[in-house]
């Protein structure tokens, strides 16, 4: 194994290691998004607007809200007894270091996400039969470009006195361009349309990830180097 | 391969601003192996400043540092090998045990035994046995001897101190004197910044005291620590 990937492994792993044990991140949004989805589950009328039109635009705004939750996170541990310059003067490259703290988030977002989608099937009795592949495959393409800008804004934001309020200010902007492809992605899915149908959509998200995930890491450096 | 006789710490013209204050305007300094600078100021004289430039954390806006020959740049990683930084906070994460914390230094400093490591820096600190505890459930004087373990994990050659001294009482700081005495060997080198001369006078072979980001002292530590404080008062005034 390369150095620069032990590094981030041994910082990602770090990371979780943490969480687990306190679970405050993880915790907090999965009970955030069984609330959204309780509410909207009984704000809804059904006879108004059919179940599949509305479910995936619901799914979405859980999904991103309970991922910029389980975000806040990843830097305001590392300010507590000045953690994060023990990270910084180590003989890690700063890469590494992204990769790291990405590698810790992905898996967060994703637990989260794993929670949110069994109790989305619930609140909205949805079969997802044939659409669940290309569901899953639709929520990992948005979710490794957002949480890639997700990680960089965290870091940004983590020496701001309000850096819970400033994360999604800053990063819901960034996130609109996948949410829009996810969401035109989820409608047909759910219609029970073929995965090739939503192909476009798809190439737009891994697109995004390729853009998002490169400038990521070249702007990381710049962010936490002061 | 820099020379025997080079520099351990060569830093040229540092400056940096924060906004209209300067906080560093044009500092000099080479450290030699062997040799211990305290770093004496008023409030706001930019000894922090220094110190986080040298350790790396701060990037100067003009000027360059070099470490056992090695420009510190956040492109060139190893460069930040050779240093050690003990602040005033312990730079450990309160959710992991003492072990984990010392261990996951060990793994970003690639050491072939994080764990034996850990728990012979930890022994020598008197905290082998504190091994499994949380770093909040220690003592201050404790917490500051698990930051020294922390520091000490790679061996540095250069050991940089951020006001070593605060919060200790009489016992646990004479306890660190003793440590920083034993640690001062001839191929190490120290900077400590403290407010306080008579805290880290007879570990000292340099003095420097910087006022308003510039030099106002720097030479070797004056044989008399009473007449040096009427020098301080003279030359803090400005």
């Amino acid at each position: 194994m390369g150095r620069a990937l032990r590094h981030a492994l041994a910082i990602a792993g770090k990371d979780l290691r943490m969480e687990l044990r306190t679970r405050t991140s993880l915790l907090s949004a999965a009970v955030f998004a069984a609330l959204v989805l309780m509410v909207f589950n009984f704000a809804r009328d059904p006879t108004a607007v059919a179940t599949v039109d509305l479910a995936p635009s619901i799914l979405w705004v859980t999904v991103t809200f309970a991922s910029v939750v389980a975000m806040n996170r990843a830097f305001t541990v590392e300010r507590e007894n000045g953690a994060f310059d023990g990270l910084l003067l180590a003989p890690v490259s700063r890469e590494s270091l992204y990769l790291g703290k990405y590698l810790a988030n992905l898996a967060f977002v994703l637990i989260v996400e794993a929670i949110t989608l069994p109790l989305f099937v619930l609140f909205f009795n949805l079969d997802l039969g044939g659409a669940l592949p290309g569901l899953l495959l639709t929520l990992l393409l948005a979710t490794i470009g957002f949480v890639a800008v997700g990680t960089v804004f965290s870091a940004m934001v983590a020496k701001t006195r309000f850096a819970e309020l400033m994360l999604p200010i800053l990063l819901l902007p960034f996130m609109v361009p996948p949410l829009i492809f996810a969401v035109k992605t989820t409608v047909p899915l759910f219609a029970g349309r073929p995965l090739s149908d939503v192909l476009p959509g798809l190439r737009f998200l891994a697109l995004y990830d390729v853009a998002f995930v490169t400038l990521s890491v070249l702007l990381f450096s710049a962010v936490v180097d002061e | 391969m820099p020379p025997a006789d080079a520099p351990l710490v060569e830093a040229r013209g540092l400056a940096r601003r924060y906004g209209p204050v300067h906080a560093l305007r044009g500092v000099d300094l080479d450290l030699h192996p062997g040799e211990v600078l305290l770093l004496l100021g008023p409030n706001g004289a930019g000894k922090s400043t220094l110190l986080r430039s040298l350790a790396g954390l701060l990037r100067p806006q003009a000027g360059s540092v070099m470490i056992a020959g090695r420009r510190l740049s956040g492109d060139d990683p190893d460069a930040r090998r050779p240093i050690g930084l003990l602040s005033h906070q312990s730079l450990l994460y309160d959710e992991l045990t003492l072990l984990e914390n010392l261990v996951l230094a060990g793994r970003l400093y690639d050491l072939p035994d994080p764990r034996g490591r850990a728990e012979t820096v930890l022994a020598r600190q008197a905290l082998l046995e504190r091994k499994d505890d949380r770093p909040r459930q220690l003592s201050r004087g404790m917490q500051q001897r698990a930051a020294i373990a922390r520091a000490l994990m790679h061996d540095p050659i250069l050991l940089l101190l951020d006001e070593p001294f605060t919060g200790l009482d009489a016992v646990a700081g004479d306890r660190l004197r003793a440590l920083l005495g034993e640690l001062r060997t001839a191929e190490r080198a120290m900077v400590i910044v403290t407010h306080h001369a008579s805290e880290a006078w007879d570990l000292a072979t340099r003095v420097g005291v910087l006022v308003g980001g510039r030099w106002g002292f720097l030479g070797p530590r004056p044989a008399d620590l009473a007449a040096f404080h009427l020098t301080y008062q003279e030359v803090a005034r400005g």
